[in-house]
């Protein structure tokens, strides 16, 4: 196994890495500064690719059918229709109330919930208590993840379809309940960081091994567990892969479902040349709130990535 | 590591242990056996048969596995364009990746601005991805189109053209690499300073401190970032499929669009289960080989696993 990284140790060496190198900045001659320039060009030339995607989603929103189709193109909408995000969310034929209701509540929340709890279980297992064989089965979870998905797809929809779950959230919720692989990495890691004096002492006040999980190392931990959930809420809201196989029926449609369904229905309206102003409409509405998380607690999600990924 | 094989029953604690180790595991004990491993058996005998899902499974041996691999020409299309785009985007992704991590890495201001930015793509609904980058790129009302006809270019037809159209989804990978950018960039971090410090004194010029220092010491994780994007790419579906639909003239027909087609459209689940198998052999054989072909060149520190 690769070596095991906590965060502490890597910002020390990040703070370290930064005064160090600000020293040699001084002794820069003028092929470095052509250089320094250079690198902050292709910063901003990287950045724009990655804004400008975005940028343009959002300000076509704003457009009526006549300004889609300028050469050159147009970037600031004039006048801008602010009324196409009402118009698109309530697009007749669709309904994305209440598709953000079965994302949300049908889904979502229900899987980050069955993830946390389960995961949190098993790396508790593989990080607290000693038993034979635990690393061995480590092991087999790990290797869990390079397993295809394709590969359990169809018998995984027979026997949901035998038991009758087929447009029902049941085979997108339930799974959840089972653990993830890359969670229980996540989260094993930071248990692993908690002094095993404390549940010894938890253990000598008479506490068993679930008084232990739930009262020392849960509240310690709720940083990573607030992690977990984040990340397998947003898993939930951004899937459209499991919804299209599983409860791919109007009613039980989810976001990702519904803005697919954007442009067909904006067809059967007549007026084709509004597909792209309501299809980009409704997908600034679906990204916009993994843009508000995202900007309030982007350590969070830059870290949460860097732990389930760093191990080679 | 190194434990000693003894009577695992050896004493009540150990005995204590080993149950409490168990239960806690249990759910994903459970759920690996009924999501994984009897699927897995499942899907292996549902392609020795067709089945239709209306009436029972029929046997009928090797024929699936016989038609697609000597008799079906879109199966050869699908496998060109799988290792196509496999081959092609794979180390494409991980050298985006690795090199915004390197340039990120560097002594700039504002660095963690510009990794928001550029992580910011990977989190985004993959549904949204696959629309922008379609709006962005049509022949009709796309801003790239639109300002290159501006300056005089003629107008590519990105999406529509057999010749075009993978490169273009290529491009859109390399465009939603910032996981992979952030772990390499969590990485080149906890390189030691004191080994750069030892190359420069010997001398070492920056290509040289990377080629020697960085790779060598970054490498288990180029291994691991190459290896979940072999997996990922021949399972890509979601943007293909929603851009392309497999089009134009089945360029974009990727192995798993083909199966979900097979198996949800024409619901032929013994065929699909085929294809699932053949799939997962070549995933395993190439994960195989990358790690064999590796095994000289990735370095761990800890004196290998």
């Amino acid at each position: 196994m690769a070596t095991q990284t906590s965060s502490q140790a890597r910002s020390l060496a990040l703070a370290k890495a930064t005064t160090q190198s600000k020293g040699r900045l001084r002794k820069l001659g003028v092929t470095g500064l052509l250089t320094e320039l250079l690198k902050y060009v292709v910063l901003l030339v990287l950045a724009a690719s990655f804004i400008l995607p975005f940028y343009w989603m959002a300000s076509s929103a704003l457009k009526n059918d006549n300004q889609i189709y300028t050469v050159p193109p147009i970037w600031l909408p004039s006048p801008a229709l602010w009324n196409n995000f009402w118009d698109a969310w309530n697009t007749p034929s669709l309904n994305f109330n209440l598709y953000t209701y079965n994302t949300v509540v049908k889904y979502a929340i229900p899987a980050a919930f069955g993830t946390v709890l389960s995961s949190a279980l098993v790396a508790y297992s593989f990080s607290r208590i000693r038993w034979i064989g635990r690393d061995t089965v480590f092991g087999l979870v790990l290797a869990t993840i390079m397993i295809p998905s394709w590969v359990t797809i169809v018998p995984l929809f027979i026997i949901f379809k035998q038991l009758g779950w087929l447009n029902t959230f049941l085979p997108l919720v339930i799974p959840r309940f089972f653990g993830n692989a890359f969670f229980i990495f996540l989260l094993r890691q930071f248990f692993l960081t908690i002094p095993t004096e404390l549940s010894d002492a938890a253990k000598i006040d008479g506490a068993n091994e679930f008084q232990i999980m739930s009262r020392v190392i849960l509240p310690l931990t709720k940083p990573a567990l607030t992690v977990v959930a984040l990340f397998a809420f947003m898993d939930a809201w951004n899937d459209y892969f499991a919804p299209l196989i599983y409860v791919n029926i109007d009613s039980q449609w989810v976001l990702a479902l519904g803005v697919e369904k954007m442009r067909a229905a904006v067809y059967e309206m007549g007026n084709q040349q509004l597909a792209y102003p309501y299809l980009m409409a409704v997908s600034t509405l679906v990204t916009l709130p993994i843009f508000v998380a995202f900007f309030f607690a982007q350590r969070t999600f830059i870290e949460g990535i860097s732990l389930t990924g760093i191990k080679g | 590591m190194a434990r000693a094989i003894v009577n695992p029953f050896r004493s009540p604690a150990e005995r204590r242990n080993l149950l409490l180790g168990v239960i806690f595991a249990s759910p994903w004990i459970i759920g690996f056996l009924v999501f994984t491993l009897i699927p897995l058996g499942s899907s292996l005998y549902y392609s020795f048969t067709r089945y239709d899902l209306l009436g029972d499974p029929v046997w009928i041996g090797l024929r699936n596995y016989n038609l697609l691999l000597t008799n079906d020409a879109d199966f050869r299309v699908v496998m060109y364009n799988t290792l196509w785009w496999v081959l092609i985007s794979s180390p494409l992704g991980v050298i985006s990746a690795f090199l915004m991590a390197l340039l990120l890495n560097t002594n700039i201001l504002g660095r963690s601005i510009f990794r928001s930015v550029f992580f910011f793509p990977s989190i985004v609904p993959v549904v949204v991805t696959a629309f922008v980058w379609q709006f962005l790129l049509s022949t009709q009302y796309g801003a790239i189109n639109g300002v290159l006809q501006g300056w005089g270019f003629p107008i590519i037809p990105f999406l529509a053209n057999p010749a075009y159209v993978k490169p273009s989804l290529v491009l859109i990978h390399m465009w939603s690499q910032g996981s992979a950018m952030v772990i390499f960039l969590a990485t080149l971090q906890d390189v030691p300073r004191t080994l750069y410090e030892a190359a420069e004194i010997d001398g070492a010029n920056s290509w040289q401190r990377l080629w020697s220092v960085t790779v060598p010491m970054v490498s288990p994780v180029i291994l691991f970032n190459l290896v979940m994007s072999l997996i990922g790419g021949f399972q890509n579906f979601t943007l293909p499929w929603l851009m392309t639909q497999g089009g134009p003239e089945k360029a974009t027909e990727f192995y798993a669009i083909f199966l979900y087609r097979n198996a949800f459209q024409y619901l032929l689940m013994g065929k699909a289960s085929a294809l699932a198998w053949i799939l997962f052999v070549i995933i395993v054989l190439f994960t195989v080989l990358v790690f064999r072909v590796s095994g000289r060149y990735t370095y761990y520190a800890g004196g290998g696993r």
